[in-house]
């Protein structure tokens, strides 16, 4: 039906053949959501846990006794206010960062950055009273075991979210960022968001579900 | 040996150097190529299978008849935990990711992965996982001499696994070598999704990849889900034994149904990870060997994600002897019954696909109707255990064993076979020999049917799995005897399958680009494929590329 030249690749068909419409995927953006999905099973898999053990410990210290819910500076609602507002912050960074103005894209970067860090050193003064004061540790008790594990492998995730992030400032002051790294920053936030996800989720679990 | 020759050896010959042994293991160690990471996978997964498959020949010697001592009890705890821990992480997954590697980017007409190094990475944690894991023959006990395997079982159940009833450090290689080698296959599987995702060809939309990619879509979507969740599980019970926290220790309140709970919900989806492969193989294999095109292509696409749905909501059918409300064992009775629907789906499907083709029997052919039958019978005695009551007679008894060997070993290790003798022309170049092929074919099948055929009879009569021995009295010799003969007939067929790859690599005969006259895109390319696989993408306009090169006048995309 055609004047085919068949030694050629499979486009050698004739009479214009119908080819499927390409949509542009970018990798960085699917590979960056699948870690984000594969991680919110990891955390799911232990807030079931936490969730399933909440309430079934005989002796104490219990959360109700220990866990401070008050709005008070470096307790543990004020920390997570900062550790949310940070995902503005990036927001606007990166915001910035597609405009092509550094400047404002390294002011809003160090926001986030100084946020987060606030958010990892309240957690650490909760755990030290945690510890010192109330003698809850990870062998104590079921919900011992399970607050640490669950807050301690959010709190992992924050730290390696600010270790790549103070590596993207360090990259920023030294000159090297520019307006076409903005959407591989761009997943760097991506990750960053996900953090502060997670964070409402063991947030409501913790210390409003469990809170008994 | 064709294969092996990479730009490198090329550079070199050009230079008028020859090849050390340093460059020549520098170019596989330090290599990122897809390719190249697919021999390395399936090729180790192979050396773990014959390492799994020694510990199951010697389990069967031991059981050859009631009261023999080749190995003792605690010996025969290590032999089983090991057995099944290989089988199932260190073969099944390396070789399933290990043939995706290879065929993914060349069958949507890539150049290679979406992330080549992340790729590397996965391999070599999944390596060294498994390396890991084996050093604890040597290193188990620490300090305190003899090294030992771990022997809890290939799903660990606590509270076994507590420190107060497993001392040394058995456990903990499990623990580390699992979640490590897990990973690595988290790692590729994510690849696996981005690639497949966003590296097509043009003309690939979706409903056009060859069905082995979209076999492997899903199958990756469900380790990136799946996965995740033993690693978490893992944690907790590392963290039970090094930091004394109680999740799993039922003296403090900590719960052994949730270890169960935690492990199938990562146990059950992973059996059909094992398997979609198995699928994904013959739905290539059984259209080339039949002379036509897969019968109902949006029916197995459609088939394929409701059996990855529904795979992660029947994890409780392992534990129905667990003494759970009859509500839940109820629900779950009717999940497990309902993932037969899409799997029967695709059972039609291959019947149909073979219905008035006109049928090649060689070798691929062959281990994927050996494929058809066994797992065939392995779903058939699947729905049997679905049922409730059914289960709770013969759970953790050697219709169990029977029952899953049939699914893993006559569908997943059958199918490979197939995969092998198809595809490896394409990776070596040379053919591998069908006369060798069809005594190794027929030499395992009777092995296979041998083995595991008379275990449902044995475990009809009453014989628990993981028993080291039994009593005369029982009326179990003569099943297990059996049994065992299968072994030796099943090692023939490995040692003439082993004699057949060494000799087709060394001097086979050339295969060609396309020595199965087939319509996929890794055919169109060289064989050996180059290392940038095509000098051109392509650009396809059907589901068969290749036969619409190969018949102008009468092309696919006209009918799709």
């Amino acid at each position: 039906m055609s004047q085919a030249s068949a030694n050629a690749m499979p486009a050698a068909v004739s009479t214009d053949p119908p080819v499927a419409k390409r949509r542009n995927l970018n990798r960085g953006k699917v590979g960056m959501a699948c870690l984000i999905c594969s991680e919110i099973t990891f955390f799911g898999t232990l807030l079931a846990t936490y969730l399933y053990y909440i309430g079934r410990d005989i002796s104490g210290p219990f959360p109700h006794e220990v866990l401070d819910i008050s709005v008070a500076p470096m307790k543990v609602v004020f920390n997570s206010i900062f550790l949310l507002t940070s995902s503005i912050w990036i927001v606007l960074a990166v915001k910035a960062l597609r405009k092509g103005n550094i400047k404002m894209f390294g002011f809003w970067w160090l926001l986030t950055i100084l946020f987060g860090v606030e958010f990892l050193v309240g957690t650490g003064m909760e755990w030290y009273g945690l510890i010192a004061e109330d003698g809850l540790t990870i062998r104590t008790n079921l919900f011992g075991s399970g607050f640490y594990t669950v807050v301690g492998f959010h709190a992992g995730h924050v730290c390696c979210g600010l270790i790549l992030l103070t590596i993207v400032f360090v990259l920023t002051a030294c000159g090297f960022m520019h307006k076409r790294h903005a959407h591989k920053v761009d997943m760097l936030s991506w990750y960053w968001h996900f953090v502060d996800g997670i964070w409402i989720a063991v947030f409501t679990i913790v210390y409003i579900i469990g809170y008994v | 040996m064709t294969v092996l020759d990479g730009p490198n050896r090329e550079l070199q010959k050009a230079s008028g150097h020859r090849a050390t042994f340093f460059s020549y293991l520098h170019e596989w160690v330090a290599t990122s190529d897809h390719k190249k990471l697919g021999i390395m996978y399936v090729t180790s997964g192979l050396l773990f299978f014959l390492i799994g498959g020694l510990e199951a020949s010697m389990m069967r010697w031991q059981l050859a008849w009631s009261g023999l001592e080749v190995v003792g009890p605690e010996e025969f705890n290590r032999l089983f935990t090991m057995h099944g821990t290989t089988m199932v992480f260190l073969v099944g997954m390396p070789i399933l990711l290990g043939v995706a590697n290879y065929l993914v980017p060349l069958m949507i007409g890539a150049r290679d992965l979406a992330f080549p190094r992340l790729n590397a990475f996965g391999f070599w944690l999944f390596l060294f996982g498994g390396l890991l894991l084996y050093f604890s023959y040597f290193g188990a006990q620490g300090l305190y001499g003899m090294g030992s395997s771990p022997d809890v079982g290939w799903f660990a159940y606590a509270p076994l696994t507590e420190r107060t009833f497993t001392r040394g450090h058995s456990t903990d290689y499990w623990i580390l070598g699992i979640g490590i080698s897990g990973f690595g296959s988290i790692a590729t599987g994510i690849n696996l999704i981005t690639t497949i995702m966003t590296m097509r060809c043009p003309g690939m939309s979706l409903m056009k990849m060859p069905l082995f990619v979209w076999l492997m879509f899903i199958d990756a979507i469900l380790i990136m889900i799946a996965m995740p969740p033993l690693t978490a599980a893992q944690v907790m019970l590392l963290f039970d034994r090094w930091l004394g926290a109680q999740f799993f220790d039922t003296g403090n309140g900590g719960s052994a149904v949730l270890w169960q709970n935690l492990f199938w919900f990562f146990g059950h989806p992973e059996v059909y990870i094992l398997i979609l492969p198995a699928f994904a193989y013959v739905s290539e294999i059984i259209p080339v060997f039949s002379r036509k095109v897969i019968f109902g292509y949006p029916l197995m696409v459609a088939a394929t994600i409701a059996i990855g749905f529904i795979s992660l909501g029947v994890w409780v059918h392992h534990m129905f002897a667990l003494g759970l409300s009859p509500m839940v064992n109820a629900i779950f009775m009717g999940s497990t019954m309902l993932i037969a629907v899409p799997t029967g789906i695709k059972m039609f499907n291959w019947i149909a696909t073979l219905y008035g083709g006109k049928l090649r029997f060689q070798t691929p052919m062959l281990f994927s109707m050996g494929f058809l039958t066994q797992f065939l019978l392995g779903g058939l005695t699947g729905i049997m255990l679905a049922v409730v009551p059914f289960d709770w007679q013969v759970s953790d008894s050697y219709f169990v064993v029977g029952h899953f060997h049939y699914v893993l070993f006559g569908g997943l290790v059958f199918s490979i076979f197939a995969a092998i003798y198809y595809w490896l022309p394409k990776v070596s170049g040379r053919m591998l020999s069908e006369t060798i092929g069809k005594w190794h074919f027929w030499l395992l099948f009777i092995g296979f049917n041998l083995t595991f055929g008379p275990m449902h009879v044995s475990g009809m009569l009453g014989m628990p799995r993981r028993i080291y021995t039994y009593h005369p009295d029982r009326g179990w010799e003569l099943w297990n005897l059996l049994s065992s003969i299968g072994v030796l007939f099943q090692i023939a067929g490995i040692l003439f399958f082993a004699y057949n790859v060494i000799n087709s690599v060394l001097r086979g005969k050339k295969a060609g680009d396309d020595p199965w006259d087939a319509w996929t895109l890794e055919w169109t390319t060289t064989s050996p494929p180059p290392e940038y696989n095509f000098s051109e993408i392509p650009t396809v306009h059907s589901r068969r590329p290749l036969w619409d090169q190969k018949h102008p006048e009468d092309p696919d995309w006209k009918y799709e």
